[in-house]
């Protein structure tokens, strides 16, 4: 037999850990739409005096990486402390794994994204973040670094996809280093056109390709 | 080391009958040499005699006349010779429009944006809700410089049986050529070309238990001539160039002869067992495509708040090969674009499990896999954020 994931993965694809669902969670997320195929929603509980992570359960909606992602996420999150949580990266979780397909890479990178969201959430929800930030072309990178380029499993910012940024009256435009008929053109303009439009004072996201 | 592995994917590939290879062996080891002219050398003259029966052979299958009968190498090379071949004879003479259905399978899809990107206009059909082709608006988009109409026989993914009675009479009266798509049709479905007025028809031989690397075009006689797209030796009477793979062809015949239909209607039996017991055992699960007519051995269901991937990945360590429309699983990233096409959103492409049947199944293969779906789609259900629990 030749599965296309790392044992690792399928050990935490088959028995995945830290599922469900939290009542009255302290911060929560949910990252990603069924458009994209892939979804996941994070639970905390959150120790106050300590300000680390009591508890954590995910839900998956997506594929084994996705899943697995989700577990392994938990694991390492859980007892953190929320700033050390915080800084956990997909990086580390892939090398918790095994090893992640490069095609793979965006469907797990939502449930790093997840966590930090959550903890986002508990943040926000605690009073521990005073003022909303304005989407600057600085915050557009940030957001693009999680954007996974499917040929390389790194994100599209570190391997120069995208070409330029411009950000005016809340439109954002992003042009890309691919053919418009290129293979993965679609999927990485959903991509991006999700990890934009979900800022809070974005109103419309523009992706150009080069010819 | 796949003995035990219960095969579901037969729309993508089968197995090679045994008999099959039997009958290819005298054309690697013995008729080896290429097909020559009938001044050439005895080996040469019995290869292409190989050849030209498989010929009579499968163009008999199909109503129509061996000459009618071009060998390529599969369906991928047969839909880019039929679109591209009418596209280049008639731009100058007749026009720039070409007509394909929203759902046709990427070699038909693919070969009209590849023309749209030199120049063509090409009409997107729309499909109801079960893949179906509407003959009046077909009617409607045909226009004075339309030189070719490509609707397929059956769907490759959801299984839907278009009205070739109905589409091919509109395209006659219109003086347009039809080319229709019968790669998963083919021995399957009655498709005779001396009754219905098809032009051009793709046929491959993967999905028949023959060998891959070999297909055929049905070109009608008369039909202008294609264009060659690809220039080498005049085999094929100038069709084709390039060496025939007369084993191929040979094999492809034999697959076309072993096809009975009693092993049809079992096929039959096995879709309409999954599609039976799918809908009524599991909850939050639509069918894709139209129970009847549907393609022999096809079955499609979307189960509602899972991901396609996750599934087959659960099934496949279960020991069945199936596969999805979901992005995850396409080498695109891109959900099913049949699924789209019927109107379905993306959550219902993602949670699409097609099952396709073929030779080596066995009836109790339609209860084991819709009994391991249930348990998989359950686990799955139970860690979704989506599944209302």
């Amino acid at each position: 037999m030749k599965f296309p994931y790392s044992e690792k993965v399928l050990e935490h694809f088959r028995h995945p850990r830290n599922v469900g669902k939290i009542e009255n969670p302290d911060g929560k997320s949910i990252e990603g739409s069924p458009a994209c195929g892939d979804m996941v929603a994070v639970y905390l509980k959150v120790d106050q005096e300590s300000q680390t992570i009591e508890d954590v359960k995910f839900e998956s909606y997506g594929c084994a990486s996705n899943i697995a992602t989700g577990s392994v996420i938990t694991e390492l999150a859980k007892g953190k402390s929320l700033e050390d949580a915080k800084n956990i990266t997909w990086k580390q979780a892939s090398e918790e794994l095994g090893g992640l397909p490069p095609i793979k890479a965006h469907c797990s990178v939502l449930a790093v994204e997840g966590l930090r969201s959550a903890i986002r959430d508990y943040e926000e929800r605690h009073g521990l973040v005073t003022e909303k930030e304005p989407t600057t072309m600085e915050v557009v990178r940030r957001r693009l670094k999680h954007v996974m380029n499917p040929l390389t499993g790194l994100d599209v910012i570190r391997t120069d996809l995208v070409l330029k940024t411009s950000v005016e009256d809340g439109v954002v435009r992003v042009v890309v280093d691919l053919p418009s008929d290129h293979q993965f053109a679609s999927a990485i303009k959903g991509d991006i056109v999700e990890k934009l439009e979900a800022l809070w004072d974005v109103k419309r996201v523009e992706i150009v390709f080069t010819e | 080391m796949y003995e035990n592995i219960t095969y579901l994917d037969n729309s993508a590939c089968t197995r090679l009958d045994e008999r099959v290879l039997e009958a290819m062996k005298p054309y690697f080891f013995d008729t080896y040499a290429v097909a020559t002219s009938e001044f050439g050398y005895s080996m040469g003259i019995e290869a292409k005699e190989g050849l030209e029966k498989a010929r009579e052979n499968i163009a008999s299958k199909l109503g129509a006349n061996s000459g009618e009968i071009v060998f390529t190498s599969g369906a991928t090379e047969s839909s880019n010779m039929a679109l591209k071949g009418v596209a280049s004879a008639l731009r100058d003479k007749k026009g720039k429009h070409i007509i394909v259905s929203r759902i046709e399978d990427f070699p038909v899809l693919n070969t009209a944006k590849a023309l749209e990107r030199q120049g063509f206009d090409v009409t997107y059909l729309d499909v109801d809700p079960e893949g179906k082709v509407d003959p009046e608006s077909l009617g409607g988009a045909i226009r004075e410089d339309t030189v070719l109409v490509s609707v397929q026989q059956a769907n490759q993914e959801i299984g839907t049986v278009q009205d070739l009675a109905a589409l091919s009479k509109i395209c006659e009266e219109k003086d347009v050529l039809l080319h229709t798509d019968a790669t998963h049709s083919f021995t399957r479905l009655p498709l005779d070309v001396g009754k219905l007025p098809v032009d051009l028809v793709t046929l491959s031989a993967h999905t028949l238990h023959g060998p891959r690397g070999i297909g055929g075009l049905f070109i009608r006689k008369g039909t202008p001539p294609l264009h060659k797209f690809m220039d080498g030796g005049f085999q094929e009477e100038n069709r084709r160039a390039g060496v025939e793979n007369i084993p191929g062809a040979v094999g492809f015949a034999e697959a076309v002869k072993l096809v009975t239909p009693e092993e049809t209607r079992q096929l039959e039996a096995m879709r309409d067992r999954v599609i039976g017991r799918g809908l009524s055992e599991i909850p939050d699960v639509t069918l894709n495509g139209c129970r009847k007519p549907r393609l022999p051995q096809n079955a499609n269901l979307t189960f509602h708040y899972v991901e396609g991937e996750s599934i087959t990945l659960h099934l496949d360590m279960k020991g069945f090969a199936v596969s999805t429309g979901s992005a995850c699983f396409s080498r695109s990233l891109e959900a099913s674009h049949v699924i789209m096409g019927i109107g379905g959103n993306h959550e219902r492409a993602h949670g699409s499990v097609r099952i396709s049947f073929g030779r080596y199944n066995r009836p109790e293969d339609a209860d084991a896999i819709i009994d391991n779906i249930k348990e998989v789609v359950t686990r799955l259900r139970e860690i979704s954020p989506l599944s209302k629990k």
